[in-house]
């Protein structure tokens, strides 16, 4: 059947088409864009984030559609210029963490013996630490600021991902596929380049998804206490200063709640991006998907046994 | 005659693609009486072991069952619903797969994975499933002290006989032997084929064998079914049909075996390849490889007629 056999869109097209096709995977990109397109051209249009622009703790209104906050700043103005900071460090610790992981992980998985006993030894000690309070000890005695908010990030949460491509590597360095790779005499290199870490591209994918999300949550956080840089403009530092001039105490909601409502959502879109990724690496996946369809149709429901739908008499 | 175990009428899986449907199964019409042996034999992806598992509904998506009843024991399997196929399955059809080492988990001890089976169908107690366990393994000729052992340590005969084990372990009227020993060597599989029809004597179940190995089916099987592009071609008594087979594409493989008793022949092949079920040829699928096609080959399906007491065959010519 090889002649007829549907060959699927690649690379960029694939992934367009599967996010396009999921309505869950379509709603999580539609968010990300948005914010994406805020954080990229926003700090453009919103005014200085600094600037003293009124009255401390005005309620929204026409002039500023987010009210200003504790220090008479225009809020919105903040929020887009904290969209761009917060995203970009989420963002390059989830992709750097992943990466290091992938790295640390295939390497042990792969070459085995001494190399994974060193390495092994490594990331179970990162794992045995408590990362709140090393991010929070390591925060404070760097000179404070974003990249070290980055490094402290990366630091706390790299181990996790490794040990899971640890273990993936290991089932898949088995496989004839890898074994006949290696009798074909290619490097070890592109092997594991080539043959092994592309049967992980779903867990690497959710790994930078849930890394990503980790590490907004956990710079909000650290910002939050402040052991970030309080004179830059992330989310993270609006909600200190908001806390900081008692909003909770004032009832300025203005200048907290749509920080929180933003971390949120970018939060909720990634983990529906997660499903339609999943589709993509995974072509079983999309087979299923045409079956369910086809059922739908027939009025059938998908179920444990073969389904029975009688078309021919 | 007396009802048949398994009665296959019209039987139709389709495959579903982003394309639309791909049938695998196409019309399959076979009964399987008590106690006897069906081979089924075809080329790979000619649907033998989509019908077979369609049996038993545990097609995994992308499989649709189109078509067709499945009366088993009174039952029409395709109506079933969950809980009475679970009760079905393995108590009363059960199945040999084709790998023993993936079949059987490599972190259970053998005896542990009898006893779950056992377990899973209700009504034993640990002991009381230990105990049968134990004559299952006697059953197969399995050492007892391998009841403690993990598969890795078992040689590949010993592994596909726990997978007898295994699926006899309920006494199930039908064992379905999905290509058993292809992953066997020849002795091994010469002794564990022995095997199952000593114990098929015995216990009296049925069963469905599968292969692509057509004179080794000849020889095991009472009644051969040949299957051609999601059809069936022919099905008939096994030595009828080793003597005289009818279908042009059962003469064609039987054919391209060697004997070794008799003069030394010429050995032919079978033209062209099998074809594609997304485009399959009009009339019979066989058309475009057969020597002997005519005009009414390439326009009409040939039913499957009867042509002997329990031979059919679906071909024009044939008679």
């Amino acid at each position: 059947m090889s002649d007829a056999t549907v060959i699927p869109a690649t690379g960029v097209a694939a992934w367009g088409q599967a996010i396009r096709r999921d309505r869950k995977a379509a709603i999580g990109a539609a968010i990300l864009a948005v914010f994406a397109v805020v954080g990229l051209i926003g700090p453009f249009f919103a005014g200085d984030p600094h600037e003293l622009v009124g009255v401390p703790l005005q309620p929204p209104s026409a002039a500023h559609l987010l009210g200003t906050n504790g220090q008479g700043q225009d809020v919105l103005s903040q929020l887009v210029a904290g969209t761009r900071l917060s995203l970009a460090i989420g963002f390059s610790v989830g992709f750097i963490v992943v990466l290091a992981g992938a790295l640390v992980g295939v390497a042990a998985g792969y070459f085995g013996g001494r190399v994974d006993a060193l390495l092994s030894l490594f990331f179970n000690v990162f794992l045995v630490i408590p990362g709140l309070p090393l991010a929070i000890i390591i925060a404070a005695y760097l000179p404070s600021g974003p990249l070290t908010l980055a490094f402290v990030l990366v630091v706390t949460g790299w181990a996790w991902n490794a040990r899971v491509v640890r273990a993936q590597t290991l089932a898949t360095r088995n496989r004839d596929f890898v074994a006949a790779a290696v009798v074909a005499g290619e490097s070890s290199f592109n092997i594991i380049t080539r043959e092994i870490l592309p049967t992980m591209t779903s867990i690497l994918v959710a790994q930078i998804i849930g890394s990503t999300v980790y590490a907004i949550g956990a710079q909000v956080g650290l910002e939050f206490l402040g052991l970030g840089d309080v004179s830059t403009v992330t989310w993270g530092t609006i909600l200190y200063w908001a806390q900081n001039d008692s909003a909770l105490l004032t009832g300025a909601w203005w200048t907290f709640a749509p920080t929180g409502v933003c971390v949120a959502l970018v939060g909720f879109g990634l983990t529906m991006l997660n499903s339609g990724f999943d589709e993509i690496t995974n072509p079983r996946l999309q087979l299923e998907r045409a079956w369910r369809a086809h059922l739908e149709k027939k009025g059938a429901r998908p179920a444990r046994s073969t389904p029975v739908v009688i078309e021919v008499e | 005659m007396s009802e048949p175990l398994l009665s296959i009428r019209g039987l139709c899986v389709d495959y579903i693609a982003d394309r639309g449907p791909v049938r695998a199964v196409d019309r399959v019409t076979l009964d399987v009486e008590a106690g006897e042996t069906l081979g089924c034999a075809g080329e790979s992806g000619s649907g033998k072991t989509t019908m077979a598992k369609a049996l038993m509904r545990i097609l995994p998506p992308p499989a649709v069952i189109s078509g067709g009843e499945v009366l088993f024991e009174g039952h029409d399997v395709l109506k079933l619903g969950e809980p009475e196929l679970r009760a079905m399955r393995w108590s009363r059809i059960s199945m040999v797969f084709q790998s023993a080492m993936d079949a059987l988990n490599p972190v259970i001890t053998v005896g542990e994975q009898i006893v779950d089976t056992l377990a899973a169908h209700g009504g034993v107690s640990k002991e009381a499933a230990r105990i049968r366990a134990g004559e299952l393994l006697d059953l197969v000729d399995i050492p007892r002290n391998c009841f403690e052992g993990y598969a890795h340590q078992l040689s590949g005969g010993m592994r596909q006989r726990v997978g007898i084990a295994i699926a006899l372990a309920l006494e199930p009227s039908l064992v379905i032997l999905d290509e058993p020993t292809t992953a066997l060597d020849v002795i091994v599989e010469r002794e564990i084929l022995r095997q199952i029809r000593t114990l098929q004597k015995k216990l009296g179940f049925a069963v469905i064998f599968i292969t692509h190995d057509l004179s080794r089916m000849l020889q095991f099987s009472d009644r051969v079914a040949v299957f051609y592009a999601a059809r069936l071609a022919e099905v008939g008594p096994a030595e009828e049909l080793r003597r005289a087979p009818r279908h042009p594409y059962t003469r064609g493989l039987l054919a391209a075996f060697p004997s070794i008793h008799g003069v030394s022949e010429k050995r032919s092949s079978i033209p062209g390849t099998p074809p594609s079920l997304k485009n399959p040829p009009s009339g019979c699928r066989f058309h475009p490889r057969c020597p002997l096609a005519v005009d009414i080959c390439r326009s009409e399906e040939p039913a499957l007629r009867k042509l002997g007491q329990r031979h059919f065959v679906a071909c024009h010519l044939a008679e």
